[in-house]
């Protein structure tokens, strides 16, 4: 491995400074998952199982893990489609047709983006009560997706910016709809944009907790981060079972993170390459 | 395959209140190649997009043979068009590139194949077909779309600028196959170029344009020989000839010192004056001193300098630079417009 240039070095020293309380924290979930007891990040008894035991039985009245596993893998999972098809084709709509109004809506999904969605939290309730979604899976996938749909249509609406109007041209005089051009040209052009918003929507998903939290009050309905939480808010918390759920509910993500990163860079590279 | 014929009748586009073009009416022969001719930003690839369906006519009607078009889509239109960019699909191979016209119009697969191969062999990219755009050379992509403009087997073809984008050796060859490829189908084509030695090598009819409205609409020779005004005269041919203004009086042409004697009775006034540099011979009574000399290869582009202006001409030696000079141009060989920069025809005696 070449020696990297002094400046470089102070700056990666610098980097790996800051990176220590972080890095001190995934540590720690591993040690205090994995051994009985630890004292700071030292050990002090023997690896045991004991705080997996969440796994093959319901811990102090929660249903077992796989319950709200499963919950939180539909929730990612279905977010993550509704906002790849409702972006790209919000997005597809905006980048190349001209419709009344397209300015301003332009203008409207980006502060929406910007927008807190922590703060509609309590209307959000109120509405789903009302329309009888309020503690089911359904309200929470359409209230996540929804609130992640403005950045994702201005992902996608770069991607669609990028492609020939030539191409379009092309594909209009060769016979084609728009409806088909749309779906047999512009979207698997826009590939690489598709697989970034959906692993990053994936991954976002998973890893939401104020909305489940709030919108979801039975437990076997829970999605993992709730399930998480809970075991922090008795009396006596064991921080062994804590960090074993937690490292539980972040396997999955290191696991997307792996294979998925490439489509995420292209979130901030932003083209359409090859 | 037989061509039809294309009328434009009082077409125009206006872009918010921007003219892109202005009431245009156009006969096109079946089976005749037309090009569309001008600089940029006239009006001639909006005309092609609109024959092609892909804009809406402000006003104006289009008809391929008796049959009403301008509000059909492009796909009902049975019209095949090759872009500047080839605009080929890069996910898919240059075989489904030329594949999906047919394939959309529900034609059975092995007919399909059939074709494909049949117009990939006529355009010799029958063997990169299974290659994607992006893994072969710009001609072969020019070909491809050419191939997946014909394999349909359309009624009228749309060229866009088809040959900007090919090196100058590929060009001039292209050039020459898609016109005799397009006089063995008899496909009736229009031509959207720029270049004029492009429009007056292929064509068989060049429409002029300059900003959004037709100048002249003639065979390459009379485009060359009779130019309607100044914009085609200085548009249409290499290099360009000389526009000179001035006044019109006596029988006589005069821009300060410059003097010359008219070919026919003009109607007294200001106007111009046009001469080739091809017309204009060493030795005569303009006096003048050469200020550059360019060789273009056969012949030298002369700049010489006269009292009353700066006139280019066509020499067959380099003469020294600086050096007074005469030179004499045939009467009968001079260009006349108006003030209006319209052609003055000589009136019948």
């Amino acid at each position: 491995m070449p020696l990297l240039p002094p400046r470089w070095r102070l700056v990666l020293a610098v980097l790996l400074l800051v990176s220590i309380p972080i890095a001190a924290g995934v540590v720690w979930m591993g040690l205090t998952g994995i051994f009985d007891r630890v004292h700071g990040l030292v050990p002090v008894r023997p690896p045991s199982l004991d705080n997996w035991r969440f796994i093959w039985e319901g811990v102090g009245g929660r249903p077992p893990v796989h319950v709200p596993l499963l919950n939180s893998f539909v929730f990612a999972v279905v977010v993550a489609v509704i906002e790849v098809f409702v972006a790209s084709m919000a997005a597809y709509a905006i980048s190349r047709m001209s419709f009344p109004g397209r300015r301003f809506y332009l203008g409207l999904v980006l502060v929406l983006h910007a927008f807190p969605a922590v703060s509609l939290i309590i209307a959000i309730f109120y509405i789903l009560r009302v329309m009888g979604l309020f503690d089911t899976l359904t309200g929470v996938i359409l209230v996540k997706a929804s609130l992640g749909l403005p950045l994702g249509i201005w992902l996608m609406k770069g991607f669609f910016d990028n492609l020939s109007w030539e191409m379009e041209m092309a594909a209009l005089v060769d016979g084609m709809s728009r409806w088909t051009l749309f779906w047999k040209i512009a979207m698997p052009l826009v590939r690489p944009g598709l697989l970034a918003l959906g692993t990053f929507s994936l991954l976002s998903a998973w890893g939401e907790f104020i909305l489940p939290f709030t919108l979801i009050v039975s437990s076997n309905k829970a999605l993992m981060s709730s399930y998480l939480q809970s075991f922090l808010t008795e009396a006596f918390t064991d921080f062994g079972i804590v960090a074993a759920v937690g490292l539980f509910y972040t396997l999955p993500v290191v696991a997307l993170y792996l294979l998925g990163q490439r489509y995420l860079l292209n979130i901030y590279g932003g083209g359409v390459k090859g | 395959m037989k061509g039809i014929a294309v009328r434009l009748e009082g077409l125009s586009k206006y872009f918010g209140r921007v003219a892109a073009l202005r009431t245009l009416d156009l006969d096109i022969h079946a089976g005749e190649m037309v090009a569309f001719l001008g600089p940029s930003g006239c009006g001639k690839t909006t005309t092609l997009l609109m024959v092609a369906g892909i804009y809406q006519p402000s006003s104006g009607a289009i008809y391929f043979g008796e049959r009403r078009v301008e509000h059909l889509h492009p796909r009902d239109r049975d019209v095949g068009m090759v872009f500047q960019s080839y605009a080929l699909y890069p996910h898919l191979t240059l075989l489904e590139n030329i594949a999906f016209p047919l394939r959309l119009k529900r034609v059975p697969a092995d007919e399909v194949a059939a074709k494909v191969r049949q117009t990939a062999e006529l355009l010799g990219i029958g063997h990169v077909l299974e290659r994607r755009p992006a893994h072969v050379s710009g001609g072969q992509q020019q070909r491809a779309a050419l191939a997946r403009a014909l394999v349909k087997e359309p009624q009228v073809l749309l060229l866009d600028e088809p040959l900007s984008n090919l090196d100058a050796q590929i060009r001039l060859h292209a050039r020459g196959e898609i016109r005799r490829l397009q006089q063995d189908i008899g496909v009736t084509s229009v031509l959207v170029t720029h270049d004029q030695a492009e429009a007056l090598a292929m064509a068989d009819r060049v429409a002029v344009f300059s900003v959004g409205e037709l100048q002249q609409f003639a065979s390459p020779d009379e485009l060359y020989a009779r130019p309607a005004n100044t914009f085609v005269a200085g548009f249409v041919g290499h290099p360009p000839m000389n526009l000179i203004a001035g006044t019109f009086a006596d029988g006589a042409f005069t821009a300060g010192p410059l003097r010359l004697t008219l070919p026919y009775r003009v109607p007294p006034g200001s106007g111009t004056l046009g001469m080739r540099p091809e017309d204009i011979a060493l030795g005569g009574p303009i006096a003048g001193r050469v200020v550059l000399a360019e060789t273009l290869g056969r012949e030298v582009l002369v700049t010489v300098e006269t009292g009353g202006a700066t006139i280019k001409m066509l020499a067959d030696s380099r003469p020294v630079g600086g050096a007074p000079i005469g030179i004499a141009v045939d009467p009968a060989r001079l260009h006349l417009f108006d003030r209006e920069g319209r052609r003055i025809v000589a009136q019948a005696a």
